[in-house]
Formats: C-alpha cells, sequence, structure tokens
C-alpha cells in the first residue's frame, strides 16, 4: 500500500516538474522563434540588399532601438502585474524637452545634475500614475490614458511658456556627447540599454520582489491573500516605468538634438509592441527582459529593413499594429496548446 | 417624492448641475456663447464623438472597451476621399467607406470573441494597424475637392433651425440606442454581461455573438462619424480625429458608466456630451490650444472615475468613525 502510494505521490510530482519545465519550454521557444524571426528578416533583406549586413548597419539598429527598449524594460514591468502604461511617449517627451531646456538655460551646469533632473522628474510622473491606480483604484487604462494627455498636454504648457523648440546648437557638447560617446568601441547608448536590461532582467528573476511581480500578475487577489503588498508593487511598476522613461527622455535629448513640444509622441505604441512581440503575456504573470529585448530588436530591424529596401515609412505604424496583434494572438494559441498537453498528460496520469 | 429625492441625488443631477455651471459660466466669459450661432458651432464641433459615443456606452456597459473608433475614422475617412477623387459617385463612396468600418470592427470582434482576447490589447493593436493603414492609403496626401451637397451635411443646418444635420443625425441614433439599451431584451443582456460574463453565459446569452455585433456596430458608426467629419472640414486626411478616443471614453465615463461594466445610463453620457461640449467651447472661447484643452479632457476623464473612488472611501471612513463614535457611548 505504502510503495503504491509513494509512487502515486512522485509520478504526481513528476508530474508538476514537467509541467513547470513546459511553461519554461514555452518562454524558450518564444525566444528562440524570435530569434529565428530575427535571422530570417535579416536573411531575406540581405540577400535583396548586402548593405544591410554590415556591421554598422546593426550598430545602427541597435542605436536606433536603444532609448525605446529602455522604455520597454519599464513597460515590461508594468504590464507583468496585468495593467498598462499608455503615458510612456508622453513621460519621455516631458523629461527630453525639460532636460533639453535644462540644458539651454544652464549650459554651464554639471552633466550629471541634467541627467538626475530628468529621472527624477520621470520618476515623479510614473509615481503619480501608480497613485492613481494603485491607491485611487482607477483601471490603469483609464489612468495613463488620462495622463497621456494631460503630460502631454505640460509639456505644450511650459513650451508655450518658454521656448517652442530646443536646438542642437543651444545646448552644450558634452549633453549631446551621451548618445554619441563610444566605450571600447561600443556606443554608450547601447551599453545604457543593455545594462539596465541586465540589472532588471536579474531582479525579476532573482529578487523577491521580482518574483512577486510575477505573482500579482498570475492571480492579484491571490497575491494580496497570502501577503504579497500587492498595491506597492503595482505602484512601484509605474513609478519604475516614470523612472526609465524619464532616463530615456534624457538619452532622447541627447540623440535628436532638436527637442520640441511633440517630441516622442505615439512612442507608446512602438513600446507595447516590443513587450508583446517579446512575449510577455498580456494577462500578466509571464514573460522575460530578455524576450522584450528580442522583440524590441526585431521591430527595429522591421524599421531598418523597409529604409533599406525604399519601403514607404508610411508603413510602420501599420506594421506595428498587425505586430501587436499577430503576438498576442500567436500567445493565445500557445497557451491553448500548452492547456491541451497538460490536460492530456493529466489524463494519462 | 421618494423618485425626486433619487434623482436629486443621482449621478445624473450632478451632471445636470455641471452644465448649467458650464453654461453660465460660458455666458458670463462671452457675450456670444448663447448665440444660436454658437451652439451651432459647440453641436457640431461635438458630434462625431457624441455618435461614436453610443456604441462605445454599450460596449463599456457589456464590461469591454473599444480604443480603435478613432483611427477607424481616419481609415474610413481616407478611403472616402481615395474614392471620391478615383471619380467614383458620392455614394458609392460613402457606401465603401461604412463597409470599411464593418470589416474593421468585425475584424476585432471575430479576434476577441473567437480567440477569447482582451479588448483592451486587441484594440490597441488596431488603434495602430488602422491608423496606419490610414497613412498607407493616403500618405501624407489630402482630399479636399469635395461636392457642396456633400460637405452641407457637416456644415450646414436643418433649413430655418440652428440644428446641424450631424445633430440630426446623433438624435435619431440617441434614440434608438436609448430604446435598444433601456427598453429591450437585447439590452438587458448587455448589462448582464457587463456584471457577471459566466453568469451570463450559463443563463442562455451568446456573449461571443453579442460582442461580436457590438464591434461591428462600433466600426460601422466610427465610419459613419468618418464621413460626417471629412464632410465638416472638406478634407480627408490620414491623421483625421487622432486622438478622439480619448474624449470617446471620457463622455461615456463621465456620464456616469461603470468602466468595469454593468452599470451606467445613456441619458448620462449625453448629458457628458454636452458638457464636455460646453467646456470645449468655453475653452475655445478663451483662445486655449487643443493641445492644452486635450489636457482638461484627461484629468476629467481620470476624476471621473477617481471622483466617486475617493467619495466612497471617504464615506466609508466617516460611517466607521460614527459606528466607533456609537459604540464608545453604548459603553
Amino acid at each position: 500500500m505504502t510503495t503504491t502510494s509513494q509512487d502515486q505521490e512522485r509520478t504526481k510530482q513528476h508530474g508538476q516538474v514537467s509541467q513547470a519545465r513546459l511553461l519554461g519550454l514555452v518562454n524558450r521557444v518564444r525566444e528562440l522563434g524570435l530569434l529565428i524571426v530575427l535571422l530570417l528578416i535579416i536573411l531575406i533583406v540581405g540577400i535583396q540588399a548586402p548593405r544591410f549586413l554590415s556591421i554598422d548597419n546593426f550598430e545602427q539598429i541597435l542605436l536606433s532601438v536603444a532609448i525605446l527598449a529602455i522604455a520597454a524594460v519599464g513597460e515590461t514591468l508594468v504590464v507583468l502585474t496585468r495593467n498598462v502604461d499608455l503615458s510612456v511617449g508622453s513621460m519621455v517627451g516631458v523629461t527630453a524637452f525639460v532636460t533639453a531646456y535644462f540644458f539651454k538655460q544652464l549650459p554651464g551646469s554639471n552633466l550629471l545634475l541634467g541627467i538626475l533632473l530628468g529621472c527624477a522628474l520621470g520618476l515623479v510622473l510614473g509615481m503619480v500614475n501608480g497613485l492613481i491606480v494603485s491607491f485611487g483604484r482607477v483601471p490603469a487604462i483609464v489612468a495613463t490614458l488620462g495622463t497621456l494627455y494631460v503630460y502631454r498636454g505640460l509639456i505644450f504648457i511650459f513650451s508655450s511658456n518658454t521656448t517652442s523648440q530646443v536646438n542642437a546648437s543651444d545646448v552644450p557638447i558634452s549633453y549631446l556627447a551621451l548618445a554619441t560617446t563610444q566605450i571600447f568601441g561600443i556606443p554608450a547608448l547601447i551599453l545604457i540599454a543593455a545594462v539596465i536590461a541586465i540589472i532588471v532582467g536579474y531582479f525579476l528573476h532573482a529578487s523577491q520582489s521580482g518574483r512577486q511581480l510575477y505573482a500579482v500578475g498570475s492571480n492579484p487577489d491571490a497575491a494580496n491573500m497570502i501577503g504579497i503588498p500587492r498595491d506597492w508593487l503595482v505602484f512601484g511598476a509605474f513609478a519604475a516605468s516614470g523612472l526609465l522613461c524619464g532616463l530615456a527622455g534624457v538619452l532622447w535629448g541627447a540623440r535628436f538634438a532638436t527637442v520640441d513640444a511633440t517630441a516622442a509622441t505615439g512612442l507608446e505604441l512602438q513600446v507595447i509592441a516590443a513587450v508583446v512581440v517579446g512575449g510577455v503575456n498580456i494577462f500578466g504573470g509571464s514573460g522575460t527582459i530578455l524576450g522584450v529585448m528580442l522583440g524590441a530588436i526585431v521591430l527595429g530591424t522591421l524599421q531598418n529593413a523597409l529604409n533599406i529596401l525604399n519601403i514607404s515609412q508610411f508603413w510602420l505604424l501599420a506594421l506595428y499594429g498587425a505586430a501587436i496583434i499577430g503576438a498576442v494572438v500567436l500567445d493565445a494559441f500557445i497557451t491553448r496548446w500548452v492547456q491541451r498537453t497538460i490536460l492530456s498528460r493529466r489524463k494519462k496520469a | 417624492m421618494k423618485r425626486l429625492t433619487s434623482f436629486l441625488t443621482s449621478w445624473e443631477a450632478l451632471l445636470v448641475a455641471l452644465l448649467l455651471i458650464g453654461v453660465m459660466i460660458g455666458s458670463v466669459l462671452s457675450p456670444y456663447f448663447l448665440s444660436a450661432f454658437n451652439f451651432n458651432a459647440l453641436t457640431s464641433n461635438i458630434m462625431e464623438i457624441a455618435i461614436m459615443a453610443l456604441p462605445m456606452t454599450l460596449i463599456i456597459i457589456a464590461g469591454e472597451i473599444d480604443l480603435s473608433v478613432a483611427s477607424v475614422l481616419g481609415l474610413s475617412s481616407v478611403v472616402l476621399g481615395l474614392l471620391w477623387e478615383r471619380g467614383n459617385p458620392m455614394w458609392l463612396a460613402i457606401g465603401v467607406a461604412l463597409l470599411v468600418g464593418l470589416v474593421a470592427g468585425c475584424l476585432n470582434g471575430l479576434l476577441i470573441t473567437k480567440l477569447a482576447l482582451p479588448s483592451l490589447v486587441i484594440t490597441i493593436g488596431s488603434l495602430a494597424l488602422y491608423r496606419g493603414l490610414a497613412y498607407v492609403v493616403l500618405g501624407d496626401q489630402a482630399v479636399s475637392n469635395f461636392p457642396t451637397a456633400f460637405t452641407n451635411l457637416g456644415f450646414g443646418s436643418i433649413p430655418g433651425t440652428e440644428i446641424p444635420w450631424s445633430g440630426l443625425i446623433f438624435a435619431i441614433l440617441a434614440v434608438i440606442f436609448g430604446v435598444v439599451l433601456h427598453f429591450s431584451w437585447a439590452g438587458r443582456q448587455l448589462y448582464a454581461m457587463g456584471n457577471n460574463k459566466e453568469a451570463a453565459r450559463f443563463s442562455g446569452i451568446n456573449v461571443g455573438r453579442v460582442k461580436l455585433v457590438l464591434f461591428m456596430l462600433s466600426g460601422v458608426i466610427a465610419a459613419l462619424a468618418g464621413v460626417i467629419f471629412t464632410a465638416r472640414f472638406s478634407s480627408a486626411r490620414p491623421d483625421n480625429a487622432v486622438g478622439f478616443e480619448l474624449t470617446v471614453v471620457t463622455v461615456v465615463l463621465l456620464g456616469g458608466v461603470n468602466i468595469f461594466g454593468g452599470r451606467g445610463s445613456l441619458l448620462g453620457v449625453v448629458l457628458a456630451i454636452f458638457i464636455v461640449g460646453v467646456l470645449q467651447n468655453v475653452l475655445g472661447l478663451l483662445n486655449i490650444s487643443g493641445d492644452i484643452q486635450s489636457l482638461v479632457i484627461g484629468l476629467l476623464l481620470i476624476f471621473s472615475v477617481l471622483g466617486p473612488n475617493l467619495a466612497r472611501r471617504i464615506q466609508v471612513v466617516f460611517t466607521r468613525r460614527r459606528l466607533a463614535v456609537g459604540s464608545s457611548k453604548q459603553v
């Protein structure tokens, strides 16, 4: 008797382990799939336009993706908790404009001070989002659709009282150098994005709060019940999204040099596309930073390919939309397949 | 008497008060505010949003959302413009534009119902997709040589009155939507779905089909709004009505519709439409630019959900305190 019940216990445990393995496998397959898609794009475009395959061009792609990637890391944290942040484009716009204006007014000031100012401003904007969602109990979609326009309106008020546009000639070269400096031959912009991805990726993978974020996204009420500070984690995710958008805004100002009140308008769609294409589940609770980085690179490569193949840039927005819908539909099919496999295995056991 | 007091403490009464305050502020600020001409301008300015808010009300009551409406408007507008420019008759161009809206809404609905995906994410995707297709169709061009008979639909008024034609279309649609929502079994189904989808399904409501119909309706109505918008500005451009989804969602939630579904009335939404219309008009009279007007609408959106939430919290705190005081007295 005891042996059979032990056997049963063992097969049950075995079943659970293989389920976890299956889910882990899905994540790996998802990332591998993205890699294959990326290679296919590179192959197809490369055959038609060999200059696409140069190292220079790949550097260009990574450069164009870096700022988007930083904002996408923040969005990932929010989407993991089963929320969404639509205000990222406006937060990047606000911080880009304010930071550029700061350097225009005080060209002699410390570079670090300006960077900190931009990051702090982003953090405050993100915290406002977090407060409204976590403690005001307003759904994220309503709160951030509202702040998308509120923050953008603030830039217009600010710029109408100061200057309509900050030009490259207005700001110190040390600020612009942020985007052009190279460290060991690699552009600083790419390094900054990579470092942030690694830090946040490690935090999500290994820290207690990181794991709790996944738990909140999987089942917010259950997470709250077992003592995970759900509201604070959601608040933290929005605040982090703001902070990273602040940094992205600082870099935006440095990279594009000319900043007006419409800077980074519509960036939220690209950011959400990168996150969803990167395999973060829109129902929360699953997804990796590695996947999101791959998602951002795939989108950046597509944009670059359009350029090289001389296809009108007007296709870009439609492409982002199709990418969002396509990725969500693909995930739905994968989820169904996983559920069916688990069910049939249980029946066999 | 009981009905009177319950009305006076209702959300609709608050909206009526807000509307009156808005009108008062407007008439103090400008002597032209209460003129018939300004009424016409105010009404026609908000009518595309008003028309799109009708299906949005039903969708949000049923517990879903459609963020792609402004993009469907833009797409149908450029399709209309392109067909007219290529020498097709106006009725055909309008018909195809409406059909494009129907197909766009149908695609949303199919993805949401057949694959059980959240409408929020699907319609964020199609917000980008449909707007992107509008750019693909027309690029950075614009079509503007529309016939007068058509532009009259946007500019003109019913002869002898200051009511724009779009106002008449809205009034007819509002009555139809109101009757369907509040006085038909179909309307009761929407409330049931918004309150508890599973329970609605088990009580025999074909949730999938109702949702599909709602999104198709939303698409075709957004396309109708696109036709009216094109006529009013006599211009078909891919960036027509960018960001209108903000105002559409705002009037629905300000109208007292619960964002989680299951509660709300069309009367409230109609009142909210005119409040936002008056607000935009007053801001316009004050020479405040469109981008800063959007800031005000954004705040209004957040506070129309945040306000009642905070009020409820404060109420809970007060009740607790009163109960605490009561129990200490007993001791």
